[in-house]
């Protein structure tokens, strides 16, 4: 990785989250700065310019998605937002307002460093502008030149569609997608309601790469929100 | 008779009218023998005291230019009179609405018979001071005894005057106190000669006809009579309320026998009087048989008008239906123990008696030991009735008249065909069946003209010598009178028969109505439905526009959307509404109350008061509702206000249970709640504690077992609070089902892979076909109603036992089942484990809100939730989803790479 500390931006009002935070985030050699306010968080991303923002989105000062639009409008740091449960249209709201995934309270340490993980990896790639033309996960292997895919070895047909709504979702992997971005991804920017569109084609994509669709371990759900392709268990 | 216990029946009265009178204001009648005693001077006298104690206004006083009284109105407060114009002269009248609005203690409110100019709310001024009173208004009044309804024939026959303004004497009996205001007739006529009582010109008219010293003696006796009778009543009352019990007399009761006579308001007096003098109570009873002709419209109008007459002077009115009048009314007196009966002298021919026999000698054979009194018929005495009854004034039906003549007419052609083959006699025999022929369709009149006219042909054409109605054989009279007898007879029978069939269907189709009413409302289960209901079938039956007025909340009466046809309510009708909703009385259009409307208004009243208004405007703009229709109506609405009162008393105590059972469960589910939130917290607490104080007596495994602990029951305790908000939110109505269109098949897996690790332990055997189609669900909430079975069965079954989860496509239905091994259902709980906070019996751990969830969302998704036990063991929760509608078509999908 890189030789300085990769720096994380805390923003949180809660001092007992933060405490957890910053002791679960230390415990990984992150160099965590903690703001209690949108408004000191916002400023403490311009003057630290951190790697990674972790924001509560039921600030008391400002709205989270205002805070997400104000960081986007100079930076493109990957902004990871902690939610509530049955706060469902505000995670798509975020999400779709350029945060880059999201977890909800409750959640574990390992859950959210490996959510780091994946979001400071796509950072990275993005700066590097570099595509890997093979993609592999497990035993699934996709050729993006040859445009194929392999399941253990074996050629897996797919249509058109089914293909590309797995190269975006693999390209993205471990990220979560909401539907919005999938079919815009997909379909194209008229069909970001028809998320039927998206259930059928999954249905039918899991069918022929998941051992099991019914429990699947590539094409995951995230109920409401969208989907997020599960890359090989880490660490 | 027993007289030493109260009759239940005067004691129910005594209830009733104690309770009617409750927050009504007390009257007062200053009473006199005639104009000029000073009814109007003692009555602002006796004011005038109580002057300061309370809050009085004068609301009209007629002081006619006496100098003494206007005296005694000086430092009084008096209410503006209204001004009415009334053919091109200005009316100062009484202003009800302002007096209502003003609210006073005491109102004095002089004439208390006078008349109101047209277009008065009300007809009689004795009406608005009822509304007073019924407003809690005490009011002072005066009257002479010249004007109560019962005496007004008297009073003709002493002083050959017909008294036009008339009071009710019900409404005499009702005031709280009478002082009669006596003046010799020697005073009086001394004041007249003086001018205090008229001026000058006037009263030397008033001399000559009213105020004749014989007059005003006979007056004054009246006047003081009826005061006696007053204050005997009053004692009685006293006496009764006082619990004296020797005294009560044995209940006589008077029935009075009534039609469309005119002679019958004679009867009702007589009746009146009589009933007054022994206390008794007394019924009107009318007998609607077809003994004799039809009833024309005008019989109809006066026996409406005289039962009307006998209500307004406090009797009981009833309608008797019966073939014969006597045995009718014979009967109803017995059922009633009625002790006397007043009938009025047969004024028509004695012959008519012998021959269809009397039912006034029938009465009186068949009375036993009831009274029976024979009223004199005076006509001149009835001028009251006369002028409404226009004899004569039958429809002339011109196709009735044309059937008349053609009959006869065809019945001479044909006996002129036939004579040369029949004898005489029988061609008369012709004429019978064509008079029979006309009387079937005709009414009286024709009837009996064919009857003349048969005769008069017969003679003309048949008799010798032809074409003359001279009669050659002095024999053929017999034939005549025979002839003309027996045609009259069949006439007269034909109509009878045809009446009595025409009253059976016309007493048919009421009851029919009413019935369908009836059955029709008992089916309805809401209020709207109700009125929408009985605003058709009284449009229906009555060919009338209905409109439908419901109090609101807040005491307004508002339009109600029946779907009859209606019509546009402007201020005027309103306010007569409104009236009819305050008073709970019938008024409007054909009834004596605001009759300026164009419809006539019923109160729909409950037992708890007042719930609306219904109008009934007849199509025909001049159509008035007779009396008996008016009730026919009232029965209508009554049977309306009672179906409405009844779903109203059912949601009522469906609320009252709704309430109580909520209030069971919100300490049901305190008392859970707070056992499924203090176990993990306490659990946390505890092992957290451990760690921070007993860190160095604790091995690894010992560290890290508590750890483990701290997080499991962490995720309990926030799935515990996921449970508790949803079932706050499904609560409070704030949940939204957002339904879109899903593979179930998704969820089924989101929710194993939340549970990976706990259901590691169990063999877990996943059932869904692969052509399940998209169902339309709210991803979130089914997702809660599958983790929560899931976890159900984690929490209920022991490890390693097999754990079953199957789908299947119905008809237009999806079923999902989560099955286990486990205990299964305790005996007759599987329906009850779905209701809130019943755990089951087996275990104590885990909130009771789970199960009760699950329902709560598969209801709001129009599905249904169960549980049985399973064959073999174990438990199985299904619930099924319906499938609404087609899901949207997709895209086509180009060829496969």
């Amino acid at each position: 990785m890189k030789e300085h500390p990769t720096t994380v931006l805390l923003i949180e009002d809660e001092r007992q989250m933060r405490r957890f935070l910053r002791v679960a985030l230390q415990s990984e050699g992150y160099n965590a700065i903690e703001a209690e306010t949108a408004a000191t968080g916002l400023s403490e991303a311009a003057l630290r310019n951190p790697d990674i923002v972790l924001l509560d989105l039921g600030l008391p000062d400002m709205d989270g998605l205002e805070v997400i639009a104000r960081l986007r409008e100079w930076s493109s740091v990957p902004v990871i937002v902690i939610t509530a449960r049955d706060q469902e249209g505000d995670k798509i709201k975020a999400l779709d307002g350029g945060a880059d995934d999201y977890l909800t309270k409750p959640f574990g340490a390992g859950e959210l460093l490996a959510r780091m993980r994946v979001s400071l990896r796509h950072a990275a790639l993005k700066g590097q502008d570099q595509r890997e033309a093979v993609f592999k996960a497990d035993n699934l292997t996709i050729d993006f030149l040859k445009r194929l895919v392999f399941l253990g070895g074996e050629e897996i047909h797919l249509t058109p569609i089914e293909y590309r709504l797995l190269t975006v979702l693999a390209r993205n992997a471990g990220k979560v997608m909401t539907h919005r971005q999938i079919l815009k991804e997909v379909w194209g920017p008229p069909y970001v309601e028809q998320t039927h569109y998206l259930r059928v084609f999954m249905n039918q994509l899991r069918k022929k790469i998941e051992p099991d669709a019914a429990r699947p371990c590539f094409l995951l759900n995230e109920p409401g929100v969208g989907y997020r392709f599960q890359t090989p268990r880490e660490g | 008779m027993e007289t030493d216990r109260p009759d239940p029946d005067e004691l129910l009265d005594r209830t009733i009218s104690q309770e009617q009178r409750q927050g009504q204001g007390k009257l007062k009648i200053f009473f006199g023998a005639a104009p000029g005693v000073g009814k109007t001077y003692a009555m602002l006298a006796a004011a005038r005291t109580r002057q300061f104690e309370t809050d009085l206004v004068v609301g009209v006083v007629e002081t006619h230019g006496r100098q003494e009284t206007e005296v005694l109105l000086e430092g009084l407060t008096i209410l503006p009179r209204r001004c009415v114009a009334y053919r091109g002269r200005e009316l100062w009248e009484f202003d009800l609405e302002a007096a209502l609005a003003r609210r006073p203690t005491l109102i004095i409110v002089d004439e208390l018979a006078h008349t109101n100019a047209p277009g008065a709310k009300h007809h009689k001024r004795w009406q608005d001071i009822q509304e007073l009173l019924e407003a809690g208004i005490s009011v002072y009044t005066t009257v002479n005894v010249q004007h109560l309804e019962s005496l007004n024939d008297v009073i003709r026959q002493i002083t050959g005057i017909l008294v036009r303004e008339t009071l009710p004497d019900s409404f005499l009996d009702r005031a709280d106190e009478i002082e009669l205001i006596d003046l010799p007739p020697e005073e009086l006529l001394e004041r007249l000669r003086e001018g205090k009582v008229y001026l000058p010109e006037q009263a030397e008219r008033a001399k000559e006809h009213f105020f004749r010293k014989g007059n005003l003696i006979a007056l004054r006796e009246l006047a003081l009579r009826r005061t006696a009778e007053q204050v005997d009543e009053q004692m009685e009352s006293y006496r009764r309320q006082e619990g004296v019990h020797a005294l009560w007399p044995a209940a006589e009761r008077i029935l009075v026998c009534v039609g469309a006579n005119p002679r019958s308001v004679r009867l009702i007096r007589t009746a009146r009087r009589m009933a007054a003098g022994l206390r008794a109570e007394w019924i009107a009873a009318h007998v609607e048989a077809p003994s004799h002709v039809r009833p024309s419209a005008e019989d109809l109008q006066l026996l409406t008008e005289h039962m009307r007459l006998a209500a307004s002077l406090g009797a009981e009115t009833v309608t008797l239906t019966g073939r014969r009048a006597s045995e009718e009314i014979l009967n109803y007196a017995r059922r009633r123990n009625v002790s006397k009966i007043i009938v009025g002298k047969p004024t028509h021919p004695r012959w008519k008696d012998k021959l269809l026999g009397s039912p006034l000698d029938e009465i009186v054979r068949g009375s036993g030991d009831i009274e029976v009194f024979v009223v004199t018929g005076d006509d001149s005495s009835e001028p009251r009735s006369r002028p409404n009854h226009k004899p004569g004034a039958a429809k002339f039906n011109k196709r009735e008249w044309a059937w008349t003549l053609g009959t006869v007419a065809a019945c001479t052609a044909l006996g002129v065909l036939l004579r040369p083959y029949f004898d005489r006699t029988d061609l008369a025999m012709l004429y019978l069946f064509g008079i029979v022929a006309v009387s079937a369709r005709t009414s009286r009149w024709p009837a009996f003209a064919a009857t003349l006219l048969s005769v008069a042909a017969f003679d003309f054409f048949f008799v010798p010598p032809f074409f003359t109605f001279a009669v050659a054989d002095i024999g053929f009279v017999l034939t005549f009178g025979v002839m003309f007898f027996v045609a009259h007879l069949i006439t007269r029978l034909t109509l009878q028969i045809r009446d009595q069939a025409e009253v059976a269907r016309k007493r048919e189709q009421n009851t029919a109505a009413l019935y369908a009413l009836t059955r029709k409302l008992s089916r309805e289960r809401k209020k709207e439905g109700i009125l929408h209901i009985a605003a058709r079938q009284i449009s229906e039956v009555f060919a009338s526009r209905v409109m439908v007025l419901v109090l609101d909340k807040t005491g307004e009466l508002v339009e109600q959307e029946t779907g009859a046809g209606t019509y546009p309510l402007d201020q005027k009708e309103k306010s007569v509404a409104q009236w009819v909703c305050d008073n709970r009385h019938y008024a409007g259009l054909g009834t004596e109350t605001l009759s300026g409307t164009k419809a006539l208004y019923l109160p729909l009243v409950a037992t708890s008061g007042a719930i609306g208004v219904v109008g009934v405007r007849p199509e025909e703009a001049d159509r008035r509702f007779d009396l008996g229709e008016i009730y026919f109506l009232e029965s209508f609405v009554n049977q309306t206000a009672m179906a409405v009162e009844r779903v109203l008393l059912a949601k009522e105590a469906h609320e009252e249970r709704l309430r109580a059972e909520t209030q069971h469960v919100r300490n049901a589910f305190l008392s859970s709640i707070s056992h499924d939130l203090r176990t993990p917290l306490a659990v946390v607490a505890g092992a957290a504690s451990t760690l921070l104080e007993r860190d160095t007596s604790l091995d690894n495994s010992g560290r890290r077992e508590l750890l483990q602990t701290i997080h499991e029951e962490a995720s309990r305790l926030e799935r515990v609070i996921r449970n508790v908000l949803a079932l706050t939110r499904l609560e409070s109505g704030s949940l939204t089902v957002r339904k879109e269109w899903q593979q179930l098949e998704e969820i089924i897996g989101v929710v194993l892979n939340r549970f990976t690790d706990r259901l590691k332990a169990y063999p877990l055997s996943l059932h869904i076909p692969d052509d399940l189609p998209l169902v339309a669900f709210d991803t979130l909430l089914l997702e809660q109603v599958l983790t929560n079975l899931v976890e159900n069965v984690l929490r209920h079954t022991p490890a390693g036992t097999a754990v079953d989860i199957t789908a299947g496509l119905g008809k237009n239905t999806i079923l999902v089942e989560v099955a286990d091994r486990g205990p299964g259902i305790p005996e007759n709980e599987e329906k009850a484990i779905f209701s809130k906070f019943m755990r089951g019996t087996r275990t104590r751990s885990g909130a009771g809100i789970g199960l009760s969830i699950c329902r709560a969302i598969v209801e709001a998704h129009g599905g249904s939730i169960w549980a049985e036990n399973r064959e073999g063991g174990g438990a199985t929760f299904k619930f099924l989803l319906p499938i609404e509608g087609t899901p949207p078509p997709l895209p086509f999908e180009e060829a496969e790479t």
